[in-house]
């Protein structure tokens, strides 16, 4: 882990709770680390948990998902569906010996500016102490792309 | 091949004081794929969606990224030029510059390389996108009221005087609801049926307006403007066209002593009746589990004496189907019953009553005529104790919540018996009194001041009966906490308003969400009072939460009012962000096996089934078919699928990838 | 049949007549009453009100006692024993930790997990037995009188009906009784303000034995040691707050059952009352 590490981290978000959540951030005027691009989806209940494989292929080194609150989600029950495939992924990414700590699964409203930029500068401080994900880019790049 | 258009807004200085905003547009023309990016000062301005339009024409453009603000703020605006250029909007998608990044981090090189990323992410996306059309579905201009209480009424009237059909389904003989059995209304006093009759008449005699009383939802299948609501017309055992509601068959019915329900059982009834007389429409209906005929087929005496021989012993059921194109539930509220409370004596001491018993002994035209007596001897009460929160924000009882209406009618009864017993003690013990609409505290300091009511702050911990009197134990607690023992002759208890009977079994046949006390949800607690997350079904009044009549009118109102707007077109128009199941040539059809995972995932019950038959007509396959008209475009079922055969339109895996590709 | 069995302190003292009739009829229905060894004082009243850890740790003995002993079930006649011991249970069982700190303080391990029942409740368990047993119905009119503590807290104690119980009135029934509806069922007698502040147990008293009166009934039925000893002991003060002469026996539901089940009357202790019981067999 060299000083000049900077951890690339991919935000997966819904629409309607999170994503506006950090557009609230942006109209307040909240500042946070600027490692973090985000992926808009209409609800958290999109996220096929490849999508996240793939981000680690990728050369992502921390992952955020994050959702409406559960009974709040625009879509009824799309968050719920989120929570539960993470556990089942979480288990899965254990048991193939990735590094679960670089995934972090949370609730952001769309009131909650300040808590989006917490969540960003925690995880990428977070990230940038476990240093660059290089395992996984590398069984990455020796595969077929 | 790709011709993407990037056009990179500065926004004055929001972005352009942290991004460096030409040297973005600049990198960005390096990218394949890429033929036309500058940057401009206000791109959502005249002339900067100008710049966008002729770029389009001129480059011939396949694809077109704005960088710039929130797509939650501009997307309509671009997608609205682009359309105008002749490419089709969705082919159109915005870069967050400013929110997500020149609002939210320093000027750094690293502010620029972000954006420069963001950029290239939605690029990526815009070569996936598919030219996209809204989707049209036509509408029935029927609607369904189901509940003809005050808010059913309401809201029918108002959708037939805007010249669209309406259907009225009330379950009981008569419509009016619980407002038909309120002596007077708060804070006006108003005589209730004095002021309800008229809009009850109304809704019969509406030409627009169908009225079927006595009669329930069977079964409702379809969706938004394409409803098919199958309802069970219950026998009153009439003929109806020859029934002239003379009311002679209620008069010589042999059967006098069945507790009547209009009256909350104070009251007795035969077993043929009118629920009560201003009942619309005002013919009677057979009560078969009472009927001695039904019972035991002796009797008849109905059939005898009618002149016009009316009465049909032998009537069945009739179903009916009719094509609706939206639904209003207006199927209110019941109130908690005197049993649920062991420590008021479980139900079993006849002068403990409930406010609705209350109002029928109040009201002049109930069991006892509007006069003020105890319904175990008929003795006019001289003490009568309201006991305001009885079950209301009570979780031992199983609601938490404030029922509303029961600190305004526990002032209105106090103040009704005052006016009957001028000398007559009355007694309100309360927690807080919830008093807040036009005119409301004022009402309340009249039964205090004018009217000589005395409240006590404090809850009674028992009721019991003794030598004839009810002893009530409660506290005072502003006088610190002194115990206060009264004898009274009668208690009104200010039950708990929950929801119908039956609210969840009709919930769930309409598929619409419901609280924990079932009470249908709304879509937004503060932005969409009267909608549901189900696509043309809307709500009204106390069935989705305790509420007064000024504020029930107001809500039926506000769903006729959406009703209205409905079927203020002959199509509906919906985003096409949908989720399509794909279909290839026979014999695979389409990677879906129908395991229907989707199906069971899906909120909003938008995935059917459909069937692939050969030409022999045999079955070949069953697979999922997504319903347009009803899918909000979540992509839940995308994530579902476990061969990737449904995709979303608009945040397709292709498209997702992609981004995912550039980072 | 056997039993794990809690005296506690009241019954070996002023309410020696209810330790005396649980025994008698225990013999009579042949249920072995096993005592629990070194038992402590659970606490009662004065525990719970000045340190909440010692009302815990006081109860945790004596259940740890009882599992050492190999005893499954204590029976704890005394109402507030019951009650106590059910409360501490329920709060250890609830919260692990609190649970291992009472094990450090009573110095021994422990799984909270016997059961403490009450009289009623273990009398029912005779109920189709009873009447084949009965010499001479108790044939009179009962208020049964259950108090607060045996149905209080109801989340805790899971027994009966909290506001309007029955189980004594069925056992009174199965012993020849008449129990009548009364009102003051489960209103406090006064408790232990019996010694501190006696006008206020001969007001509450007083009021109770008031009601059972104006029912029609003959005798009042308990199954507390402090309640009969206000409702029976406190006559006189009851009385002259009321300004009346009751003289409506109170008895405990054991010595009802024991009477019709043709015990002596000596042997259910019922000479030690203040106000007799007039109706005794003839063998008083």
């Amino acid at each position: 882990m060299t000083d000049s590490f900077e951890p690339k981290i991919t935000a997966f978000v819904c629409n309607w709770c999170t994503y506006a959540g950090a557009d609230l951030t942006g109209t307040s005027r909240i500042k946070y680390a600027s490692n973090v691009r985000v992926l808009r989806l209409p609800c958290t209940g999109r996220i096929d948990f490849m999508l996240l494989a793939k981000a680690f292929s990728r050369g992502a080194d921390g992952i955020i998902v994050s959702g409406c609150h559960p009974n709040d989600c625009h879509y009824t029950s799309g968050n719920y569906h989120a929570r539960r495939r993470w556990m089942v992924y979480r288990d899965l990414m254990d048991f193939m010996g990735l590094d679960t700590r670089r995934i972090t699964f949370s609730w952001v409203s769309a009131a909650e500016g300040a808590r989006w930029a917490e969540l960003v500068n925690e995880v990428t401080v977070a990230v940038r102490a476990l240093g660059p994900y290089t395992d996984y880019r590398e069984l990455a790049l020796t595969g077929v792309e | 091949m790709s011709r993407i258009g990037v056009f990179t807004c500065h926004c004055g200085e929001n972005i352009g004081a942290t991004v460096d905003c030409a040297k973005v547009a600049a990198c960005t023309r390096n990218v394949p794929g890429v033929v036309h990016s500058v940057d401009y000062k206000y791109m959502c301005s005249d002339p900067g969606q100008t710049l966008i339009k002729e770029a389009i024409k001129e480059h011939n453009l396949t694809g077109v990224v704005v960088a710039a603000c929130s797509p939650r703020m501009h997307e309509p605006t671009f997608r609205a030029a682009v359309a105008e250029a002749g490419l089709n909007p969705y082919l159109c998608e915005m870069a967050n510059l400013r929110e997500h990044c020149s609002w939210v981090h320093g000027k750094a090189d690293a502010t620029t390389d972000k954006a420069a990323d963001l950029i290239r992410v939605m690029v990526e996306k815009v070569k996936h996108n598919e030219p996209l059309h809204p989707i049209k579905v036509p509408v029935t201009k029927r609607a369904l009221v189901l509940g003809g209480g005050i808010a059913g009424i309401q809201a029918a009237l108002d959708i037939a005087n805007c010249g669209h059909q309406v259907v009225l389904v009330e379950k009981s003989p008569s419509i009016g609801g619980h407002m038909s059995q309120l002596s007077e209304t708060f804070p006006t006093l108003d005589c209730s049926q004095c002021i309800l009759t008229p809009r009850m008449v109304e809704a019969a005699r509406h030409p627009n307006l169908t009225l079927m009383t006595y009669a329930e939802l069977e079964k409702l299948e379809g969706f938004i403007g394409n409803f098919k609501a199958t309802i069970r017309k219950k026998a009153r055992q009439l003929d109806e066209k020859l029934c002239t509601g003379c009311g002679l068959c209620t008069t010589k019915c042999p059967q006098k002593k069945i507790p009547d329900e209009f009256n909350e059982g104070l009251g007795r009834r035969g077993a043929i009746y009118v629920p009560f007389p201003q009942a619309v429409p005002n013919k009677p209906v057979i009560d078969k589990a009472n009927c001695t005929f039904y019972r035991s087929g002796k009797c008849k005496v109905c059939e005898k004496v009618c002149p016009t021989g009316a009465i049909r012993f032998d009537q069945q059921d009739e179903l009916v189907t009719l094509d609706i194109g939206a639904i209003v539930l207006a199927t209110g509220f019941k109130v908690m019953r005197t049993d649920k409370f062991p420590e008021y004596g479980y139900g079993k001491y006849p002068d403990v009553i409930d406010g609705l018993q209350f109002e029928r002994l109040a009201s002049a035209s109930g069991p006892t005529l509007g006069a003020m007596q105890r319904p175990s001897d008929g003795k006019a009460p001289e003490t009568v104790v309201f006991v305001a929160c009885s079950g209301s924000r009570d979780r031992s009882k199983g609601v938490p919540y404030c029922s509303k209406i029961c600190c305004m009618y526990t002032a209105k009864h106090a103040m009704l018996y005052k006016h009957k017993m001028h000398h007559g003690k009355a007694y309100v013990f309360y927690m807080d009194i919830r008093s807040s609409g036009k005119d409301y505290d004022e009402f309340v300091r009249r039964a205090i001041e004018e009217d000589d009511v005395t409240y006590i702050r404090g809850r009674v911990s028992r009721i019991y009966e003794e030598d004839g009197r009810l002893v009530v134990k409660g506290a005072d607690t502003l006088m610190g906490g002194e115990p206060v023992e009264i004898k009274a002759d009668l208690v009104v208890l200010a039950t708990a308003v929950q929801a119908q009977d039956g609210s969840e079994e009709l919930a769930q046949k309409l598929h619409v969400s419901y609280d924990p006390y079932h009470f249908f949800a709304e879509s937004h607690p503060k932005l969409k009072p009267v909608e549901t997350n189900t696509a043309g079904i809307f709500l009204a009044g106390a069935c989705q939460a305790p509420r007064d009549i000024p504020e029930t009118v107001a809500q039926a109102s506000g769903a006729a009012a959406k009703v209205a707007a409905l079927f203020s077109r002959d199509e509906l128009t919906r985003e096409p962000q949908v989720a399509v199941v794909n279909r290839l040539p026979a014999p695979m059809f389409s990677y879906c096996v129908g395991c229907f995972l989707c199906q069971s995932a899906c909120p909003y019950q938008a995935i059917e089934q459909e069937e692939i038959r050969g030409r022999d007509g045999s079955l070949l396959k069953t697979l999922a078919k997504v319903n347009a008209g009803l899918c909000q475009g979540c992509g839940t079922c995308v994530a579902t699928c476990r061969t990737k055969a449904i995709d979303i339109q608009g945040f397709s895996n292709e498209q997702i990838f992609a981004e995912l590709m550039t980072l | 049949m056997r039993i794990g069995y809690y005296p506690g302190c009241s019954l070996l003292g002023s309410s020696r007549e209810f330790d005396e009739s649980v025994r008698a009829l225990a013999g009579a229905l042949g249920l072995e009453l096993v005592q629990v060894p070194d038992w402590n004082c659970c606490g009662a009243s004065s525990a719970h009100v000045l340190d909440h850890k010692l009302s815990l740790a006081l109860p945790a003995r004596i259940l740890a006692q009882a599992e050492a002993a190999g005893l499954e079930e204590i029976l704890a006649p005394c109402a507030a024993c019951y009650n106590r011991l059910a409360s501490a249970r329920d709060a250890l069982d609830k919260d692990p930790v609190l649970a291992r700190e009472m094990e450090k303080v009573i110095g021994r391990p422990a799984t909270h997990k016997v059961r403490v029942v009450n009289i009623l409740e273990v009398l029912d368990r005779f109920k189709d037995t009873l009447p084949g047993l009965l010499k001479v119905p108790f044939a009179h009119k009962v208020a049964c009188y259950y108090g607060c503590l045996l149905v209080r807290p109801a989340k805790v104690l899971h027994f009966d009906r909290a506001e309007d119980p029955q189980s004594m009135d069925r056992l009174a029934a199965a012993a020849g009784a008449a129990p009548l509806d009364w009102n003051y069922k489960t209103e406090c007698c006064g408790a232990a303000f019996s010694v501190t502040r006696t006008d206020l147990v001969a007001r509450l008293s007083g009021k109770i034995v008031a009601d059972a009166v104006r029912a029609g009934a003959e005798a009042i039925l308990v199954a507390c040691p402090m309640c009969q000893s206000n409702l029976d002991m406190r006559r006189t003060e009851s009385n002259a707050y009321l300004g009346a002469d009751h003289q409506i026996p109170v008895l405990f539901i054991t010595q009802a059952l024991g009477l019709a089940l043709g015990i002596d009357a000596n042997r259910l202790g019922l000479q030690r009352h203040m106000v007799p019981a007039t109706f005794a067999p003839a063998a008083v």
